[in-house]
């Protein structure tokens, strides 16, 4: 009947490698292919391009609402990089850079966000999901895409996003406790990017960490410098070997900031100093990866330059191609009545014949 | 063939189901080694293992999420919520994922799930074990809404509801789970999604019903028969959703009146959703006003008063002499 300290055997690590300054703990520091550095480097600052140019488009009425990702690019590139094409994916909602990692088209997520369905088709044999809106509500996914992996035997793995935000949510809860329970290969890669629209973390949780809630599910739980490719890439590579041969699931918290907006519709300072931002600008991804680059041999002033071109045009290439995929989509109204059901049922051909009728009769009054 | 109630013929249909088709996995709160607290499942544990029968923690959102995210991975899970009272966290899941993951993939991904619970009333439960909620889910595009009323076709519904490529929201009748036996044949019984059927045939008035409103209904007819001769057709809905109009349409053309019957209060209830068919198809065939037999629109009583809740035969009776002699 004593009363005593009970061990619990979870514990909760913190993980940094490469500084703000671009310099790299030797002991730390992965051991990378070049190719494979020059790739994280690159996917970074598409990442960044593509979503400052999407807040332009959107400015100009081009596209509609959208949460920009900016400052978050380590934290999802290093993540995503860490698995194999065959694993899966469940995302929230603003992993625009991870998902041009695993394969998705630009113009595919431009004309998504420009307001069509169609755009976000996923072929057949895809193992990424598509956006998830509902705070928190994918999380549960990903611990019966992981049951399905487990039950098939294979050796994927499945990593979800979340936010800080969605920890609040019983979705989070309900799914980390079923994945510990039935020890699924599943990554929870929780983005703390400080904001949850207008709330810090602080009044999201008491906890000091997002990563302690691990030790309530029992699973291990790491918390990263999410701004640090090298910690995040380090940190998702260990969960998913571990996952992958059976040592169930891992929580991921990246500490990481978001630079821009929540949506395009928000407006940040509502709610957060300046000095704050200016803050987080030091801590960015991007230029310290960039110094470390530099002081490896990999980078140079002109070969950012040419790379900062290259994306450039390619993002130019997408958007031309997004619009022409828009005013093609727009011609083909009726596709919002298919795919309800494997079979369109017969009240809903009905409907669907109202609004045909509907539209050729515009069709005919303006000639 | 056996009789069996329709918790052996559910049972029945999971088995068989599950040795065909090893995709088939059930989960569920208590459905492993307890045999699910209907015992719906019983047995099923011993015979196809843990991985397959899997005791889920106690939460049902996670239990639909879990199965959107087995279906999406090629899996046919078949989740059993204990009692619907307590499937509104599943909502959702079923809303937000399951209903719109074809249609937001555009057809790239689907979601053949089954989500199965024990609904309504008259089996003097507790507080949140009674209610009828189906329009919470079958106002919810993307979804299927089946309600089998017997044993027989319980079987042949859940095995097509197993098999459909699309989420299926079946909500067993459970005051006859075990209220009376049919014949089951063992061999394989599918009935389409989608159809509602006459259960008796008729000329002088139709009443639509399902679960365990079909036989009260039927009783109703046999009576009115023998009160005066008045033919009575008896259409049994199956699935709420999508809802069969048409052979609803085709009887009330015959008959020109239609008594609708649910346990789900009257508002907003599938008996409103019904009549605005019939009234769209069907107006110029209509002899008298369509009458509505549901549940009241309060809260599920304690048990003591709920037969009094509950639509029985006399209130169709009733009913269905109004409108006969309107």
């Amino acid at each position: 009947m004593p009363r005593k300290k009970i061990e619990v055997p979870c514990n909760v690590e913190y993980l940094s490698i490469l500084d703000k300054d671009g310099k790299v703990d030797k002991d730390l520091e992965p051991d990378l292919p070049e190719e494979m550095l020059v790739k994280l480097h690159r996917a970074m600052l598409l990442g960044r391009r593509f979503d400052e140019q999407m807040l332009r488009l959107q400015r100009q009425g081009r596209i509609g609402t959208f949460p920009p990702l900016s400052g978050q690019e380590a934290a999802q590139i290093g993540a995503v990089a860490a698995l194999k094409s065959t694993d899966w994916v469940v995302y929230a909602f603003r992993e625009a850079a991870a998902q041009l990692w695993r394969g998705k088209s630009m113009a595919s997520i431009l004309a998504y966000f420009g307001g069509y369905k169609q755009a976000a088709e996923v072929s057949e044999d895809s193992t990424d999901l598509p956006d998830s809106i509902p705070v928190g509500t994918q999380i549960v996914l990903a611990s019966g895409i992981g049951y399905g992996i487990q039950y098939r035997k294979k050796d994927d793995v499945v990593l979800v996003f979340f936010g800080e935000g969605a920890t609040s949510e019983g979705d989070f809860h309900e799914g980390v406790n079923f994945a510990g329970v039935f020890q699924t290969p599943t990554i929870f890669l929780c983005q703390n990017n400080q904001w949850a629209i207008s709330l810090k973390p602080s009044q999201q949780t008491h906890a000091e960490t997002f990563a302690q809630k691990a030790m309530a599910y029992c699973i291990p739980g790491i918390r990263v410098d999410g701004n640090d490719v090298l910690a995040v890439y380090t940190a998702v590579g260990e969960a998913v070997e571990r996952a992958r041969n059976g040592g169930g699931p891992t929580l991921v918290e990246c500490v990481t900031y978001r630079l821009s907006l929540h949506t395009t519709s928000d407006d940040p300072k509502r709610y957060r100093t300046e000095e704050e931002l200016k803050e987080w600008e030091q801590r960015d991804p991007i230029p310290r990866f960039q110094k470390y680059l530099t002081q490896k041999g990999l980078l140079s002033d002109e070969k950012i330059a040419k790379l900062e071109d290259e994306v450039n045009d390619e993002i130019k290439g997408a958007i031309q191609k997004a619009e022409d995929q828009m005013k093609e989509f727009d011609g083909d109204a009726m596709s919002i009545f298919e795919h309800m059901y494997a079979e369109m049922p017969p009240y809903l051909e009905e409907q669907r014949q109202e609004l045909e009728n509907e539209l050729s009769e515009e069709e005919v009054k303006n000639g | 063939m056996a009789k069996m109630t329709m918790v052996q013929a559910i049972n029945l249909a999971l088995r068989q189901e599950m040795k065909k088709d090893d995709r088939v996995i059930l989960l569920g709160e208590d459905v492993g080694i307890d045999g699910g607290v209907f015992r719906v499942t019983d047995g099923l544990l011993e015979e196809y293992g843990k991985e397959r029968v899997i005791d889920t923690p106690l939460a049902e959102a996670m239990i639909a999420g879990v199965s959107i995210g087995m279906a999406l991975y090629g899996l046919r899970p078949v989740a059993e919520i204990q009692f619907s009272g307590f499937s509104y966290m599943t909502i959702q899941q079923m809303e937000s994922h399951a209903a719109r993951l074809r249609w937001r993939s555009n057809g790239g991904l689907h979601v053949p799930m089954v989500l199965r619970m024990p609904f309504g009333g008259g089996v003097r439960a507790l507080e949140h074990h009674s209610e009828s909620r189906e329009v919470y889910y079958a106002h919810t595009p993307g979804l299927k809404m089946v309600i089998p009323s017997g044993p027989r076709n319980a079987r042949a519904l859940l095995v097509s509801a197993i098999r459909d490529p699309d989420p299926v929201v079946f909500y067993e009748p459970k005051s006859i789970y075990r209220a009376f036996r049919e014949e089951v044949s063992e061999d394989e019984e599918t009935m389409p999604l989608g159809k509602a059927q006459v259960v008796r045939q008729g000329k002088d008035l139709t009443i639509i019903a399902y679960g365990a409103m079909v036989r009260p209904a039927l009783e109703a007819a046999e009576a009115l028969q023998k009160e005066d001769g008045s033919e009575v057709e008896v259409i049994d809905v199956l699935t709420i959703s999508p809802l069969d109009h048409e052979t609803m349409a085709q009887s009330v053309q015959k008959t020109g009146r239609a008594v609708v019957v649910h346990e789900a209060p009257r508002s907003f209830g599938p008996g409103a959703e019904i009549t605005s068919r019939l009234v769209e198809k069907s107006f110029w065939y209509l002899k008298a006003p369509i009458r509505r037999v549901t549940g009241f629109d309060i809260i599920f009583p304690s048990f003591g008063y709920e037969k009094l809740y509950l639509p029985g035969v006399q209130r169709i009776l009733t009913a269905a002499r109004e409108t006969l002699h309107a």
